[in-house]
């Protein structure tokens, strides 16, 4: 599969997604259980997500470097109510700058 | 693009009530839209080109599934672990289109439109409104207004990300870490939900070196069903799985 063709089977996937909830009788996802179980699931991704981010190294290792302390810093920043954009741009300074001082 | 509708019943202040509602849907879009730079330098830092990284804003069009898109091909994952990936976040915006639908009153071509701009923020707006005229002004307008920015914003993101070089050197892999980071944090409101994160941060932990690039994160989705349907006795049971 090219790279493209997974951008735009995601895209058309995405679009999907969002349609059928226009479409179908709110009924259909009423029960509490199910409800629980897809409201958790953005968040079980995205912690996941950080973790790849923050520790993925090459082929299958967990390496700690400068992005660790650009979490660091940037959960500092939420915790300071920062705006996304500030909290991302920190991310970058603080993995930059202990990267230009030698710290991989 | 905006819906000029006809008599309202509700409310006689509504003029300056709609006006209020349009000012917060344009600041959110504008607030919203402008992290399109990050995600545009981000796309272009995990190997997309800059066509590839403004199709998906323009064409996904959802943060968080294209934030993830390009994190998984980042480092290393498969163009399936990547829709699968970004997908199973899209969901959400499936229940999001439940919600909006019920006050839209939209049918055929413009509720496709309305479909595509069923997102985090244009249902936030909408549905913190009060009544259902409101609520439709509120989704439109911030739905057309992150949509502008966003697609804009992607795009100078994706060219100054480009002309930029190695992405490690200017720090966008931590940009990266933060930027989920950021993602996840609005979401952990609860108790389940910090359940969740935790048991989905050490699931990563354990199957990233026994398994391919972009599994881990779809292994981890499974802390959402163990926590969402883990049996509660009482309201404020201490279960924590």
């Amino acid at each position: 599969m090219t790279l493209w063709m997974a951008v735009l089977a995601a895209c058309a996937l995405a679009f999907v997604t969002k349609w059928l909830g226009h479409l179908v009788p709110a009924a259909w996802l009423s029960g509490t259980r199910t409800r629980r179980v897809t409201s958790l699931l953005p968040v079980a991704l995205l912690a996941s997500l950080v973790v790849v981010q923050t520790l993925g190294g090459p082929a299958g290792t967990l390496v700690i470097d400068a992005r660790v302390a650009a979490v660091v810093v940037a959960v500092v920043a939420l915790l300071l109510r920062a705006p996304f954009i500030l909290v991302v741009a920190l991310g970058a300074v603080v993995a930059a700058g202990l990267r230009a001082l030698g710290w991989s | 693009m905006t819906r000029q509708s006809g008599p309202a019943p509700e409310g006689s202040a509504r003029p300056d009530r709609h006006r209020a509602v349009q000012r917060q849907a344009w600041s959110v879009g504008l607030a919203t839209g402008a992290y399109g730079v990050s995600f545009g330098a981000l796309s272009v830092a995990s190997g997309l080109d800059v066509w590839q990284t403004v199709a998906l804003s323009a064409l996904m069009f959802t943060g968080g599934s294209q934030f993830a898109f390009v994190g998984v091909i980042g480092a290393g994952g498969s163009g399936l672990a990547a829709i699968a990936t970004a997908t199973l976040l899209g969901i959400r915006n499936g229940l999001y289109g439940l919600q909006v639908s019920e006050f839209l009153g939209v049918r055929r071509a413009q509720r496709a439109i309305a479909a595509h701009l069923t997102i985090d923020e244009s249902t936030a707006v909408a549905i913190s409104q009060d009544h259902d005229h409101p609520r439709r002004i509120g989704f439109w307008h911030t739905g057309v207004a992150v949509y502008i920015f966003w697609n804009l914003f992607t795009f100078v993101g994706a060219v100054v990300g480009n002309a930029l070089g190695d992405p490690r050197r200017w720090g966008l892999d931590g940009a990266a870490a933060a930027a989920f980071v950021a993602l996840l944090w609005p979401r952990l409101r609860s108790r389940d939900a910090g359940a969740t994160a935790a048991l989905a941060v050490l699931v990563t932990v354990l199957v990233v070196p026994r398994a391919p690039a972009g599994i881990p994160v779809l292994v981890a989705a499974l802390a959402a069903l163990v926590v969402g349907l883990w049996p509660r006795r009482t309201a404020r049971s201490e279960v924590a799985p």
